[in-house]
């Protein structure tokens, strides 16, 4: 690699693989891309086929339009809650457990562990788990996007394995000057485990921002709909809505919006988002799926 | 000590344990409602049991419904598709192996750092992004079915997204497209922790690149995509919900049905409770037997336990 002279087979080895590179950034981004361009178009001059590489007479009245419609602010509020709210109480729970477990002192330390460790493996299926959800009254409730991911054995063991490589002088002197438990957890472990935390954090916000199954089994109730179902529910009916959205007062300046460009303008709405935070994501959960290949 | 340790049995816990306990026992009972509890809801496989009425009032049935699930075809055939698909997925790690040992040979750090960016991003949308972004691509007027059919010159008699030949590869296909990049972070880090030194000695006594590969990174990172693999095996029967329920329809429906959403068709679709619960009753006891066994695999080739 430090060689400064390139041969003529490496010159083409290199123009090779950046080839094939270049084709699969394209596969892999093209996507996305495409989405942004037809969001942003004309939805009078533009058409699924049309379009490729540049946006057709840019306009963000798509935008506007889309955010009109009934019930996707809601759904965006009730997303970023579920995802807010979900993340600090996954953090505070998993980050407790983790502790706790590495604490010699604790009684049925192990059996603690396994009990965490077996529920990753564990799933009753959906229907026990639909029928006990019910029954502990979660059905139509904020709880049920919060409580039964609460606790993730996966982040579990992320976090307790990075407790176990912190020195333990750091709690030891803590414990001489008197430091409870809770205090050393609260004023020592979670300031240091900040680089792991950001991963769980990264794991858990993703996850629950993508998370629907539980509002389509357990959550009839509009208020609470998630930004994912309610845009799985327009992708299977658009052709309805922009007739509505062409006949009723959302239009203001007569110009229609297409189902295609419907459909499009709310998928953007409900990706951006997660585009807007993965730059800044990213070395967070690269530094977590480390921890978490080194001990599954 | 032995004297310490009768008396330490004896007393009550100490301040120090409680708080612990205190600490734990919240968490320990979440785990406890959303993860064991739901088990409980096992015994409707063994009741002839309908949603509404009550369980005292059903008639217990004993392994009937088991018995159903195991003689009928298509259930049968549900299975095949679990396990094709599964399977076929697994291509989703020698392609991350490849990606991250091909593009660790390219010289451009900031354009590997790019590629890298972007193709982990479809890791982190959910699949009804990708049921969108797919349905705008591959219907009937999508831009890759006009494209195609510009290329051969023929309209097309069946898009992507409805053609039962090729749906399973669809799926396969789509799940790569979303995973392999991801994947390739692992072997990324495995690469990065292989011994310099290594390199340098092979090249002292003239290996080219293809021999480096050959002989220092492709066995260095087996061991990785071995343990990779047995805990994809122990995960055979777990396609997921989500990208099936986005791009399931009636014409493909029977190619590619698998168990976790048939459980949901039968429970939630067709009020089968008892029926769907003993088929996710029998995939939970397979996947657990697996995951176990099969890390028992990986203990005897990584000398590390996987769970």
């Amino acid at each position: 690699m430090t060689k400064k002279k390139i041969s003529g087979r490496e010159m083409l080895f290199q123009i090779c693989m950046i080839i094939l590179f270049v084709v699969l950034f394209i596969i892999c981004f093209y996507p996305f891309y495409y989405i942004f361009i037809a969001s942003i178009s004309n939805p009078q001059s533009v058409t699924s086929t049309s379009i490729r590489f540049l946006p057709i007479q840019p306009t963000l009245s798509n935008f506007r339009k889309v955010l009109e419609l009934n019930g996707i602010w809601r759904s965006f509020i009730v997303s970023l809650a579920r995802t807010v709210i979900g993340t600090m109480v996954t953090l505070l729970f998993t980050s407790m457990l983790a502790f706790t477990l590495t604490q010699k002192e604790l009684p049925c330390r192990k059996f603690f562990y396994r009990f965490a460790v077996v529920s990753m493996y564990i799933n009753a299926g959906l229907i026990p788990w639909y029928l006990t959800m019910r029954s502990l009254h979660l059905k139509d409730s904020f709880l049920v996007y919060i409580l039964p991911t609460a606790l993730s054995a996966y982040c579990l063991v992320l976090v307790k394995t990075y407790i176990e490589s912190i020195p333990t002088a750091l709690e030891e002197s803590a414990r001489i000057d008197g430091a409870g438990y809770f205090s050393i957890y609260w004023k020592i472990i979670l300031p240091v485990c900040m680089p792991i935390l950001a991963a769980v954090i990264v794991f858990t916000a993703v996850g629950q921002w993508n998370s629907w199954t539980d509002n389509l089994l357990l959550v009839d109730d509009n208020n609470l709909r998630t930004l994912q179902l309610t845009l799985l529910e327009y992708l299977n009916r658009a052709n309805n809505i922009a007739s509505q959205a062409r006949t009723g007062g959302a239009v203001v300046d007569g110009s229609n919006i297409t189902p295609f460009t419907l459909r499009m303008t709310i998928t953007m709405v409900v990706t951006l988002p997660i585009l807007i935070v993965y730059p800044f994501m990213q070395k967070y959960f690269i530094k977590g799926i480390m921890i978490g290949a080194v001990k599954g | 000590m032995e004297v310490a340790k009768r008396s330490k049995k004896r007393r009550y816990l100490t301040k120090g344990q409680l708080v612990l306990l205190g600490m734990t026992l919240p968490s320990i009972l979440l785990i406890t409602v959303f993860c064991y509890l739901p088990m409980s809801g096992w015994i409707y496989s063994f009741f002839d049991y309908r949603i509404g009425y009550k369980l005292s009032n059903s008639e217990f049935v004993g392994l009937a419904n088991f018995r159903y699930a195991f003689g009928d075809t298509y259930v049968l055939k549900v299975i095949g598709n679990t396990l094709i698909i599964s399977f076929l997925g697994m291509l989703n790690l020698p392609i991350a192996c490849a990606i991250a040992i091909l593009l660790s040979e390219v010289r451009f750090s900031k354009f590997r750092r790019a590629v890298q960016t972007v193709i982990t991003l479809p890791n982190f949308i959910s699949w009804v992004i990708v049921y969108s972004i797919a349905f705008a691509l591959f219907s009937t007027d999508g831009l890759i079915t006009s494209l195609i059919a510009s290329i051969t010159g023929q309209a097309p008699t069946a898009t992507l997204l409805s053609n039962p030949a090729t749906a399973k590869l669809f799926m396969v296909g789509l799940n790569i497209w979303k995973s392999a990049g991801y994947s390739s972070i692992i072997f990324f880090a495995s690469i990065t922790g292989i011994d310099p030194e290594l390199y340098d000695a092979a090249k002292v006594d003239g290996a080219g690149r293809w021999h480096q590969i050959k002989f220092i990174t492709v066995p260095s990172l087996l061991p990785t995509l071995m343990v990779l693999a047995i805990i994809q095996v122990g995960f055979i029967l777990n396609n997921g919900f989500e990208q099936f329920y986005c791009f399931v329809n009636p014409v493909i429906r029977d190619q590619i049905e698998v168990l976790d959403y048939y459980v949901y068709r039968l429970g939630m679709l067709q009020n089968d409770v008892p029926l769907s619960t003993a088929v996710s009753m029998c995939k939970t006891f397979v996947s657990v037997v697996l995951v176990f066994s099969v890390n028992k695999l990986a203990k005897k080739i990584n000398g590390q336990s996987v769970i």
